[in-house]
């Protein structure tokens, strides 16, 4: 278990530091999302399996969809063709996968009966998670509705065309 | 510091924390690709939430999760507003060099 613990942290920083010395948007983006699969397992094994399935659900699923999209946007041209038959080639793949294929055999170590067994008692499920936040937390969750509503808005506005707001200069 | 049921040392979670923040801190200070600066961020925005976990694990109660459930939104609706800058900055300069923005000069 421990052992599991310290392997996940290493491949978390060994894609963190593949994300910053990035070349290629996508490419940042897929070790962007072994990092985040990393830390899921590592909440799951501190005992926070809500917010490790949050992280893989929320964080690798929704909000990298968003940034792919962005980046599905913005790259378009000739050029894109001749990019896209580069990173057909299995080589790009090989680091996250390879990085991917250890995080699924730990999971795959920790659903054995014997690691579950061992897995501490002191685990928080979602039902404390979720009293806790429409309890005492209830003004917290009224702004972050807020926040969200706002951000809705914002990113609305800010992506109009420019062609329907004239008085600005381009 | 051991607590019962925490599979590693706190020090030891920390202590990852802290590289993963500063390696999201590097990534801030030296790309100048606005893309790479928001993932950069997302490292950072993640470290924080990875503390925020650890105590509430250390502690055995749920307040950590639910700042990470907070924090989940805060990224959320920062990626949101992020990305509409991203695509303006795009249109405007048709390209993501953050150092093209310097009209104040300041």
């Amino acid at each position: 278990m421990q052992l599991l613990f310290y392997l996940s942290a290493l491949i978390a920083l060994l894609a963190a530091w593949r994300v910053i010395r990035g070349v290629n948007a996508v490419h940042a983006l897929l070790y962007l999302i072994v990092t985040l699969l990393a830390i899921a397992l590592m909440f799951f094994m501190l005992g926070a399996p809500f917010a490790a399935a949050l992280e893989v659900i929320i964080y690798a699923g929704a909000i990298m969809v968003l940034m792919v999209f962005v980046i599905m946007m913005l790259n378009q041209g000739d050029s894109a063709v001749g990019q896209e038959r580069a990173w057909l080639s299995g080589r790009i793949w090989r680091g996250p996968a390879l990085l991917c294929a250890v995080l699924l055999a730990q999971l795959g170590y920790l659903l054995l009966p014997a690691a579950l067994a061992s897995g501490d008692a002191a685990a928080v499920d979602a039902v404390a998670v979720g009293r806790a936040l429409y309890g005492p937390y209830m003004l917290l969750v009224e702004l972050a509705s807020m926040l969200l509503l706002a951000a809705l808005v914002g990113a609305w506005h800010l992506t109009r065309a420019l062609k329907h707001r004239p008085r600005e200069e381009g | 510091m051991e607590s019962p049921g925490l599979v590693i040392p706190v020090e030891h979670g920390l202590l990852f924390a802290a590289v993963l923040f500063c390696i999201g801190l590097a990534g801030v200070l030296t790309r100048r690709n606005l893309l790479f600066v928001l993932m950069s961020l997302e490292l950072m925005l993640n470290a924080v939430a990875f503390v925020f976990v650890l105590a509430g694990a250390v502690h055995g109660n749920a307040d950590g999760q639910v700042m990470f459930v907070l924090i989940l939104t805060l990224a959320a609706a920062e990626v949101a507003i992020a990305l509409a800058l991203v695509v303006q900055l795009y249109r405007r300069r048709r390209s993501l060099d953050i150092d093209s923005l310097d009209g104040m000069r300041g």
